[in-house]
């Protein structure tokens, strides 16, 4: 069974972004990028359930600038076989997204494709869900735990009151929450043994996709600033500010 | 205009995020239909039936909606939608994981987790971790919606007088199969509607700590407990008191940060709440620059007072 998993190179989860001066977008230039951290937990995960004999190969597939293939090399160099690279010019919308993997997913045949549950940058969750409704296949969002065997997946989500178990006949669709795993670092001979894993390149024509954007940017603004309050001495004067000046409590 | 709710609920009641939902509904327009999918749901139809502003509540009852696998309410809501011109649901993780299946069956995009209504075609949702705000606008024919549910006042739970209507369930094929759930067992308010929540982070240093520390004060305040991401991945609380960019959002009247240092990510989560306290014995933490009132010092001292002077 191969194992597909999309990744996004998105601002690196530690910068503090910027709004571009015309409120247009986030600044993107001259900053530091890495890989979506759900994606290398996707990453992971189908690494991991090749070595333990469960996939027979694991792609990665990435749509970005040319910079995006750095983000390929990563996931190679974590373990990935090989890598799908479709360029890009500017970010592609959920549904576009959903639409060319759906293709890639009709080219390669993979049993299981693991996705983040979201990008840090857009926050809106939705390629994974979409993709597994375009193909007709179960899906599996928010894992925590994932077991394959005898051609079904049993996936333990991570839902708003607690836990939940799920079983679905392969081929399926899982989207990673934080706990599913650890990712690895890439050592520095797995580093140099990417560099010569197999990178191939699809454009969106060639998977007959077009771009169509349904939403339009209008404007990025920076949230109202909370303001910093003051320091209290001591407990007494924290009770006595919050039931006299801010009056939350009795 | 006319607006589909997607009722959020557990079979017997509604869940409050449905009441946000109707909320953002009510600021889009009329009418407003609210959509019931469950098994042995009647209680929930009707009480979705008296909400205000609702003027149609359909109720699509079968065992294949008892455990709101997404692939059969999916199929479900795609095949209503082309009703509609807006399909609405609360952000929460049935919210989340629903909506986009069933956008991508009616080929249209999904706007996630807004957090106004500017138009009918345009909404604000915050984007990195709440740090920007995109003004986003739509040329879809149907636009679906999540909802962040602390940006929406909730409509009231009586008032309204709409009509059930049975609908059937749609025919899906898609194998999956619920085997079991854990869920966290609490007698204390829902976190994401709670009017307290206090909140731990790693430095409490144990599953022990929450009970033995933070517990007592959120007794006190009728408060739901919250956690910071290295509190949960560090096992000391369950996965579904996480609050933050990836976890649940928050924004209650006194929202109180014991031993966090304040991530960004965690910020994101809880920025919004009307007044934060925040106790930590690092007085240059992230956390005091968001904090209305901050204390600094040792948490196994000051929660400990804290609750003694409440009593």
């Amino acid at each position: 069974m191969k194992v597909l998993v999309s990744i996004k190179r998105v601002i690196d989860y530690n910068v503090k972004i910027r709004i571009k001066p015309d409120n247009s977008g986030v600044e993107t230039q001259n900053v530091k990028m890495s890989m979506n951290p759900f994606d290398e937990i996707a990453v992971e995960e189908a690494v991991r359930l090749k070595e333990k004999g469960f996939a027979t190969e694991t792609i990665a597939v990435t749509f970005g600038v040319t910079q995006a293939q750095e983000t390929l090399r990563t996931a190679m160099a974590m373990g990935i076989d090989r890598a799908i690279y479709v360029p890009v010019e500017t970010d592609l919308q959920s549904l576009t997204v959903a639409k060319a993997l759906k293709k890639i997913v009709e080219k390669e045949q993979p049993g299981l494709v693991i996705m983040g549950k979201q990008a840090i940058d857009g926050d809106s969750g939705q390629a994974g869900p979409m993709l597994a409704g375009l193909l007709g296949w179960p899906q599996a969002t928010f894992a925590s735990r994932v077991e394959v065997a005898d051609g079904r997946v049993r996936v333990v989500r991570e839902v708003d009151g607690g836990l939940e178990t799920l079983e679905a006949p392969l081929p399926a669709l899982i989207t990673t929450d934080l706990r599913l795993n650890e990712p690895r670092y890439a050592s520095l001979p797995n580093i140099m043994k990417a560099k010569k894993k197999p990178l191939e390149n699809l454009t969106l024509a060639d998977l007959g996709v077009e771009p169509e954007p349904r939403l339009k940017m209008l404007r990025v603004d920076e949230p109202a600033k909370r303001q910093a309050g003051i320091k209290v001495p001591d407990v007494a004067t924290l009770l006595d500010k919050l039931r006299n000046e801010a009056k939350v409590i009795g | 205009m006319s607006i589909l709710v997607v009722a959020d609920h557990n079979h017997q009641t509604l869940r409050p995020a449905t009441l946000n939902a109707v909320g953002a509904a009510t600021k889009l327009g009329q009418p407003i239909t609210v959509l019931v999918a469950g098994h042995q749901a009647a209680a929930v139809a009707q009480a979705a039936a008296v909400l205000p502003g609702v003027v149609k509540v359909l109720h699509a009852d079968d065992a294949r909606y008892a455990h709101f696998l997404a692939e059969p309410l999916a199929a479900l809501i795609a095949q209503l939608a082309p009703g509609y011109t807006h399909v609405l649901a609360a952000a929460t993780a049935q919210g989340k994981n629903v909506m986009p299946r069933a956008a991508a069956l009616c080929d249209v995009a999904l706007l996630a987790d807004i957090t106004s209504v500017v138009s009918a075609d345009t909404f604000v949702r915050p984007i990195y971790a709440g740090n920007a705000l995109a003004t986003v606008q739509s040329s879809d024919k149907i636009k679906f919606i999540t909802v962040r549910m602390t940006a929406f006042e909730p409509v009231a739970t009586t008032g309204g007088a709409a009509a059930v209507e049975t609908v059937g369930a749609t025919p899906c094929a898609i194998g999956t199969q619920f085997i079991s759930q854990e869920l966290s067992k609490s007698e204390r308010p829902e976190l994401t509607a709670a009017r307290v929540v206090v909140s731990g982070g790693r430095a409490l240093g144990s599953a022990d700590a929450f009970k033995t520390v933070l517990e007592p004060l959120a007794d006190k305040l009728n408060a739901a407990i919250g956690a910071s991401r290295a509190a949960v991945d560090a096992g000391y609380v369950p996965n579904d008191y996480q609050v933050g960019q990836t976890g649940k959002v928050v924004a209650p009247e006194l929202y109180i940060a014991i031993g966090i240092s304040g991530a960004i990510q965690h910020l994101a989560g809880m920025k919004d709440s009307k007044v934060i306290v925040a106790i930590n014995k690092d007085g240059d933490a992230p956390i005091f620059s968001v904090a209305d009132y901050g204390l600094v010092g040792d948490l196994f001292q000051i929660v400990p007072e804290l609750v003694k002077q409440l009593a």
